[in-house]
């Protein structure tokens, strides 16, 4: 089913030494992932214990504020929490109350951590077992942490995921499970895909819902849809399920490894795959070679952020014609990364962390055509005259799988026929 | 534990980043963990400055908690100082380091920088954004301002403006115009774009103009007290205050009281005939003390509008509001609550709101045209064009960015007169706005009105009842003035005891209220 890509390289870079950094990161903490779960999971509810920068931070990463009241909020700790002049266990039980009071329509809240409540110890999962019998059977309180001493940026969806999982019935039905919270359009997608080839029944996990959930055990197959799933991962190990590893489904080849893995498992013919796959593939691979004409030849560089960066630097490596000079990522989990660092080729730099005024000087000797790179470096890149993508966008866009593979190639070559365009300089 | 949807203010170090990024030549060592760096994009993408705010942070993981956060902080410092060579550090933590308690003030004097290291105590878990830009711009000035000889000229500072604030930038620039014009010079300005040298010379100033109470008051009283420097108390925003200003520095400093109006068009913009439909617009205002404050003079006194309600979200300056709402005759609503002030606004029913980007959201749900008056900022408040809101083209633009939000005078009238016009109706919107206007069905009856009437009122002690032809004739009356109808007949009919609307109601209360 890979006959019609480039072979693969003869040396990925799995073996290549990985740059390990600590210093400072910019990134944000895992409880940014609140903005897009509160979205997906419509009946879910979350309370951030934390402080001022926590609500800050929400709503400044949110960029725009959300009408109405957002399904999430955060119990700002007060001097009087950290004194231990409030019992903070009650203060929690008081203000959860009074949130459910106003909002019946929550079917479930979690208690979301945050560096302040992990420094003061604050035990969320007491808390969340004993609102959850309080509450019960119409709401349901789980705890996880988001906090920034232990999670970085989507790391948050990771925690918030892995917390849903032991609490799914046990069931030994044999099911496919799709992980990743997915914009709508692109989840139907790839389900429509999968269901006409036959395979079924298939769950996704956040369901849109409590109503919709089911049931995990070890005839469970799961297929991964976002690389930065790892505590998830283990947790649906611990479950019995199964994993399909597989190279992430960004562009026409990772869709294609990716959905075929999962075909292979359900016994799917190869005339059967080609039949349900073939359209879309070539509509596919004509909009990405569209999409990446800007990028065909150029170098790219990214700073770690969203966890995407590898098996999005093999996407423009493989598939849009771009050298990558460095790979940073906040974290390297090799069992569930290691099938796109087989694809990528070796050459780039491989970092894990960071030191960033270290990275910004080996990204500005590299002068690269295009960097990838957080809000708060773009526009300063920018203005050294470094052309950038900023990176939250790969997150809050629709880019997985065949019909979003040119609308990804579009946003790395955006910035850069841009760049091109712009002529500001008097004529003559 | 306070529940928060929304909040007006960050973390009092993020005030400190203001004050810091503002500046240049300074360094600001945060003893914060991993993500706090979010703050960055603030200033980067809100404000679109080109240079990442000069913030170093320690960023701890958990793993470092049972060991050494200390030793981070300490290489952290020399390293931010060593790659930067700034003429000053600023030392602080973050909310989650002032937990583990490790001092970097203390640390930072062990050192041996060759530079000031200058710390804040900033308590997060009681003080807010506005205390902690005061209060790291007040130590900034004590730790590097020196008596110096004053200017043998005249000269002022200009003291408040920082990163992120409600146009700051062009406040500056008019403020220094209007100075120049009465012969007198600027000193240094400050934080926005001064040096640490230029806070040791802050002393030659022979006054200091104090832009802004929320950021720079405590640096004020301070210079006053240390280098008997006068700073004024007039905020010129809007076309009396201005003048007031004015004459509060001839005061100070003995010169004719000079201004220059040639560029001042808001008065006659505000005579002229097209804008008395402005007359009696109902206003609400919220945003920080001191904005509310100069903008209900102007909303009153400079546009002809009623000042039904006002408030601000920092406690700092929750005495000037009350004492301003009592002169205003209105309630003063002091509170961080948006939901609060989301209610009040409800309540009121204002046929304009003049807020923070906050109320804007609040207008666009209840459907009341807002404009902005205050931080906290979009970046929609820092336009590219020039767009003060101090001084006379301060005045101009107020009147220009107060009246864009509302239907305007002719077209008022046309949708009062044709309300059910297939594409001139409530719905579509005022016709100089983006976005295509709706076209309404027409011939469409409406769902047929319940037999019984409906309960539309929102309070009152007596139940007071809508009569379906009355409710239907308030549907009748275009939507800007709906909210001011439907509560001025709900007063009408409490004070008189009557418990059914009727049409017969609802006119007699026009006629009651008309002016």
């Amino acid at each position: 089913m890979t006959d019609r890509f480039a072979p693969p390289p003869s040396k990925g870079c799995s073996a290549t030494p990985v740059l390990k950094e600590r210093g400072q990161h910019e990134v944000f903490c895992g409880l940014t992932g609140i903005i897009w779960l509160h979205r997906k999971m419509q009946d879910a509810f979350f309370l951030v214990v934390g402080s001022r920068t926590c609500a800050h931070l929400l709503q400044s990463a949110a960029g725009v504020m959300i009408f109405a009241e957002p399904r999430f909020a955060t119990a700002i700790l007060e001097e009087t929490d950290l004194a231990g002049l409030a019992d903070a266990q009650v203060e929690i039980d008081r203000v959860v109350t009074e949130l459910l009071e106003r909002r019946p329509d929550i079917k479930q809240l979690f208690l979301v951590g945050s560096c302040p409540s992990e420094v003061i110890k604050l035990d969320l999962a007491t808390a969340a077992e004993r609102l959850s019998a309080q509450f019960a059977p119409s709401v349901r309180v789980l705890s996880y942490s988001g906090s920034g001493i232990e999670t970085t940026f989507t790391q948050g969806e990771d925690a918030c995921l892995a917390a849903m999982v032991p609490v799914l019935p046990k069931t030994d039905a044999r099911e496919l499970l799709l992980v990743g919270a997915l914009p709508d359009v692109v989840e139907e997608q790839a389900v429509g895909l999968l269901e006409a080839m036959g395979i079924g029944p298939i769950r996704v996990l956040p369901a849109p819902g409590r109503d919709s959930e089911y049931g995990i055990g070890p005839n469970t197959v799961y297929a991964l849809t976002q690389p930065f799933l790892t505590d998830t991962h283990e947790a649906l190990q611990r479950r019995g399920a199964r994993h399909l590893a597989a190279p992430f489904p960004f562009g026409e080849e990772g869709t294609t490894q990716w959905l075929w893995t999962i075909a292979r498992e359900f016994g799917v013919s190869a005339e059967k795959f080609a039949e349900v796959t073939d359209a879309p593939r070539a509509r596919a691979r004509k909009a990405v070679s569209q999409a990446s004409e800007a990028l065909n030849g150029r170098s790219v560089f990214f700073f770690p952020d969203s966890q995407l960066e590898i098996p999005l630097a093999r996407f423009l490596t493989r598939e849009c014609g771009m050298q990558a000079v460095e790979v940073g990522a906040p974290f390297i989990h090799r069992a569930v990364m290691a099938p796109d660092m087989d694809l990528l080729a070796e050459g780039p730099v491989i970092a894990e962390g960071q030191d960033v005024d270290k990275q910004l000087d080996r990204c500005r000797a590299a002068r690269p055509d295009l960097t990838v790179c957080g809000l708060g470096l773009a526009n300063p890149l920018e203005a050294e005259g470094l052309t950038t993508k900023w990176a939250i966008e790969l997150v809050f866009t629709p880019v997985h799988f065949y019909e979003q593979a040119g609308d990804l190639a579009g946003l790395f070559s955006r910035p850069v026929r841009r760049r091109d365009l712009l002529k500001l300089e008097a004529a003559e | 534990m306070k529940l928060t949807v929304w909040t007006y203010e960050g973390p009092p170090h993020v005030g400190a980043m203001r004050v810091a990024t503002a500046m240049k030549g300074l360094h600001y060592v945060l003893h914060a963990p991993q993500g706090d760096t979010y703050a960055d994009l603030l200033f980067t993408m809100i404000e679109r400055r080109n240079h990442r705010p000069p913030v170093t942070y320690t960023t701890f993981q958990a793993r470092d908690l049972g060991s050494d956060t200390a030793h981070l902080f300490k290489g952290a410092c020399l390293e931010a100082y060593e790659r930067f060579k700034p003429e000053a550090i600023l030392v602080g933590a973050s909310c989650t380091a002032e937990l583990i308690q490790d001092d970097p003030g203390g640390m930072s004097e062990t050192l041996g920088l060759p530079v000031p290291a200058i710390p804040l105590e900033l308590p997060s878990y009681q003080r807010k954004e506005n205390f902690g830009a005061d209060e790291a711009f007040f130590q900034i000035v004590k730790a590097l301002a020196r008596p110096v000889e004053k200017t043998s000229h005249v000269t002022a500072n200009l003291i408040g403006p920082t990163a992120l604030g409600f146009r700051h930038r062009d406040d500056i620039t008019e403020l220094t115009a209007l100075l120049s014009d009465m012969g007198i010079g600027v000193n240094v300005v400050a934080p926005y774009d001064a040096t640490p040298r230029d806070i040791a010379r802050l002393g030659a100033a022979h006054f200091n103009v104090l832009m802004y109470p929320e950021t720079a008051e405590t640096a004020a009283r301070y210079l006053e007290r240390e280098f008997g420097q006068p700073y004024t108390k007039t905020i010129p925003i809007g076309v009396g205050a201005t003048r007031d200003f004015v004459s509060e520095i001839a005061k100070i400093t003995g010169r004719n009281a000079a201004l220059d109006e040639a560029r001042l068009r808001m008065p006659w913009y505000s005579a002229s005939v097209d804008s008395t439909y402005l007359t009696g617009k109902r206003v609400f205002l919220f945003g920080d003390g001191t904005h509310v404050a100069a903008c209900a003079r102007v909303a009153r006194d400079e546009m002809g509008f009623e000042v039904v309600g006002m408030g601000c979200y920092n406690r700092e300056q929750a005495r000037l509001i009350r004492g301003l709402a009592k002169e205003f005759g209105v309630d003063p609503l002091i509170t961080d609550d948006y939901l609060e002030v989301e209610r009040r606004i409800e309540e009121l029913a204002p046929e304009m709101i003049l807020g923070t980007q906050m109320e804007r959201h609040i207008g666009k749900r209840l459907g009341i045209p807002c404009a902005v008056i205050s931080a906290p900022v979009h970046v929609q408040d820092f336009p590219a064009r020039y767009s003060p809101q101090m001084g006379i083209e301060g005045a101009n633009v107020i009147f220009d960015t107060w009246v864009h939000p509302l239907v305007m005078g002719l077209e008022e009238h046309l949708l009062t007169m044709f309300r059910e016009d297939f594409e001139f109706h409530d719905d579509a919107g005022a016709s100089h706005h983006g976005g295509k206007a709706k076209l309404r069905e027409m011939g469409i009856t409406e769902p047929e009105t319940p037999a019984e009437s409906v309960d539309m009122t929102t309070s009152g002690p007596v139940e007071i009842v809508w009569l379906p032809a009355a409710e239907k004739e308030l549907k009748k009356i275009p939507f800007f003035v709906r909210g001011k109808a439907k509560r001025n007949t709900e007063t009408y009919a409490t004070e008189r005891g009557v418990a059914e609307i009727s049409v017969d109601t609802l006119y007699e209360a026009k006629a009651h209220y008309a002016r």
